[in-house]
C-alpha cells in the first residue's frame, strides 16, 4: 500500500493538501484564514486533476508537424476541467471576500465567535 | 590625472552620499504619504485647517466610537459559562482534528487503489480523449487541442464559466458598491469609513510609476498576444484576460483612479462585458443550430497554424478575454474603493 502511494506521489500530495485545507477551514476562527483554507483545497483538486491527465513521455496536446496519433499526446480533458475549476474558485473567493468585508463593516471583527456574539447582542437590543 | 569638479555642492555624488547617510530623502518631494504621527507631534498642530488634521479628527472620532462600543463585548461571562465554553472549544478542536485525520486516512487509502500515475493504459485515457486528439484538428481547426475542446466541443460549458465570472462580479458589486451621490445615512457612514481606510495610501510613488511606465505596455501586449494565440499555443481567453487585468491593476496602482477613469468607468465595464457575452451567446447558438440541423454554417476553418483560422475560436477567445480582464479589474476597484 505504501509503495503504491509512493508511485502515486502526486495524488498523495494532493490528498494531503486537501486535508490541510480542510483542517484550516475547521480550526481557524478568522474568516480570511478560512478562505485561505478553501483556496488550498481548490489547489489540491487542480493538482489531482492535472496528475490524472498526465501520461509518461508524451507531449502537450498541441499538434506539432501534423502528428495526430493518440500515443503522442497526453489526455486533454483534465486540462479543460482544471480551467473550469480555476474560474469557479476565483469567483467564489471574490464573493466570500466581499461578504467578509461586509461582515467586518457591520460587526467590526473577523473572528467568527465575536461575530456570532455580536449578532446575539443585536438581537437582544 | 584627476578631473577637478568645481561645483561639488550640487553633484550627484554628494546627493547620493547624503541619501546614504540619511540626511535627505530623495523620494520625499514626489510622494504624498500621510503618516499618523506627523500631525500630532509636529509644531503646526494648531493649524487645524489642513486636510490632514481633519482626517485625524475623523480617525479619532471613529476610534472613540469603537472604544465606547467595546465594553459590551469585553464584559466576559460567568466563570461556569467560561469553563463550559473553554471545554467546548477544546472538544471542538480535538474532534475537528480527528475528523480531518480520518478524512485524510480514507482518501489516502483510496489513492493507494488508484491506477499508477502516468500510465497510458489508465481508464481515464479512454475514447473521449482519443477522439479529441484524432479528429480535433479537422473538426475545429485549432492546433491547440485543449482550446479546440473548450471553445468548440464544450463551448456551452465555457459560456457558463464566463457567466459565473460575470455573476460573481455582479454579486461583489451589490455587496461592496458605495454610491457616491447617495444621501442615505448608512451609505454616508460607509463612504466616510472607506475614505478613512484609504488615508494611509501613499500617492505618486516615483519608483512604482517608473516601473509601471516600463512594465504596463509589455504586460498588456503580452496579454493580447496570449488571447490572440489561444488556438495556436498554450493560453487563451482566461489566462490572457487575467494578464490584461493585472496590467490594468498595476497601472491603477501607479497613477491613481483619475487616470484610469478616463478610459475605464462603470459604463465601459458594463457595455464591454454585456457585448462580449451577447456576442458569445449568439455566435455559439448559431453554430450549434447549424450543427444540429446539418446545415452549412459558412464559417471557414482556415489553414491550421495561421492566426486567422479555426472558425469561431478566435472571436470567442477575445470575448472571454474581455470578460475576464474587466472582471479582474472590477474586483480590484470594488474591493479597494467600492466603485469604478
Amino acid at each position: 500500500m505504501l509503495q503504491h502511494m509512493l508511485l502515486n506521489m502526486e495524488e498523495t500530495a494532493s490528498v494531503i493538501l486537501f486535508g490541510i485545507g480542510f483542517t484550516i477551514l475547521l480550526l481557524h476562527q478568522n474568516l480570511i484564514k478560512k478562505i485561505m483554507g478553501m483556496n488550498i483545497m481548490d489547489t489540491a483538486v487542480y493538482l489531482f486533476l492535472a496528475a490524472k491527465g498526465y501520461i509518461n513521455g508524451r507531449m502537450v496536446p498541441i499538434v506539432v508537424d501534423g502528428i495526430q496519433d493518440v500515443s503522442a499526446y497526453i489526455n486533454p480533458v483534465p486540462s479543460g476541467l482544471v480551467l473550469t475549476g480555476i474560474v469557479v474558485s476565483v469567483s467564489t473567493t471574490a464573493l466570500m471576500l466581499a461578504l467578509t468585508i461586509r461582515l467586518y463593516e457591520r460587526y467590526g471583527s473577523l473572528d467568527l465567535d465575536q461575530i456570532l456574539l455580536r449578532v446575539k447582542e443585536d438581537e437582544r437590543t | 590625472m584627476s578631473r577637478k569638479k568645481d561645483n561639488y555642492d550640487s553633484s550627484h555624488w554628494l546627493k547620493f552620499k547624503k541619501w546614504i547617510n540619511g540626511d535627505v530623502d530623495l523620494l520625499a518631494q514626489g510622494m504624498e504619504a500621510w503618516m499618523p504621527g506627523q500631525e500630532t507631534t509636529g509644531a503646526d498642530h494648531s493649524n487645524s485647517s489642513r486636510p490632514g488634521n481633519q482626517r485625524l479628527e475623523i480617525y479619532e472620532a471613529i476610534r472613540e466610537e469603537e472604544l465606547k462600543n467595546l465594553p459590551i463585548f469585553a464584559k466576559g461571562f460567568d466563570k461556569s459559562v467560561a469553563h463550559g465554553l473553554d471545554f467546548f472549544r477544546k472538544a471542538y478542536r480535538f474532534m475537528s482534528v480527528l475528523l480531518c485525520a480520518g478524512i485524510i486516512a480514507v482518501l489516502l487509502w483510496t489513492v493507494s487503489y488508484l491506477p499508477i500515475f502516468g500510465n497510458a493504459g489508465n481508464p481515464d485515457n479512454n475514447e473521449v480523449s482519443a477522439r479529441y486528439i484524432e479528429k480535433g484538428l479537422q473538426e475545429t481547426g485549432a492546433v491547440n487541442i485543449v482550446t479546440g475542446m473548450i471553445l468548440d466541443y464544450r463551448a456551452f460549458d465555457t459560456f457558463g464559466e464566463s457567466c459565473v465570472l460575470f455573476i460573481a462580479s455582479c454579486c461583489v458589486l451589490v455587496l461592496l458598491r458605495i454610491d457616491a451621490a447617495s444621501k442615505d445615512e448608512t451609505t454616508k457612514k460607509r463612504r466616510k469609513e472607506a475614505a478613512y481606510d484609504r488615508l494611509y495610501e501613499p500617492k505618486n510613488d516615483i519608483i512604482l510609476q517608473k516601473c509601471a511606465c516600463l512594465l504596463v505596455p509589455i504586460i498588456l501586449i503580452f496579454g493580447i498576444y496570449i488571447v490572440l494565440n489561444g488556438h495556436l499555443s498554450p493560453g487563451g481567453g482566461f489566462s490572457g484576460g487575467a494578464v490584461l487585468g493585472s496590467g490594468l491593476i498595476l497601472y491603477l496602482n501607479a497613477f491613481g483612479f483619475k487616470k484610469t477613469e478616463r478610459f475605464f468607468t462603470e459604463k465601459v465595464y458594463r457595455r464591454m462585458t454585456l457585448c462580449a457575452l451577447t456576442f458569445y451567446c449568439l455566435a455559439k447558438s448559431y453554430s450549434f443550430f447549424t450543427g444540429a440541423n446539418h446545415l452549412d454554417s459558412g464559417i471557414p476553418l482556415g489553414t491550421p497554424g495561421a492566426i486567422l483560422s479555426s472558425g469561431l475560436i478566435l472571436p470567442l477567445n477575445i470575448c472571454v478575454g474581455l470578460v475576464v480582464a474587466c472582471t479582474m479589474y472590477a474586483f480590484y476597484t470594488l474591493f479597494r474603493k467600492g466603485g469604478m
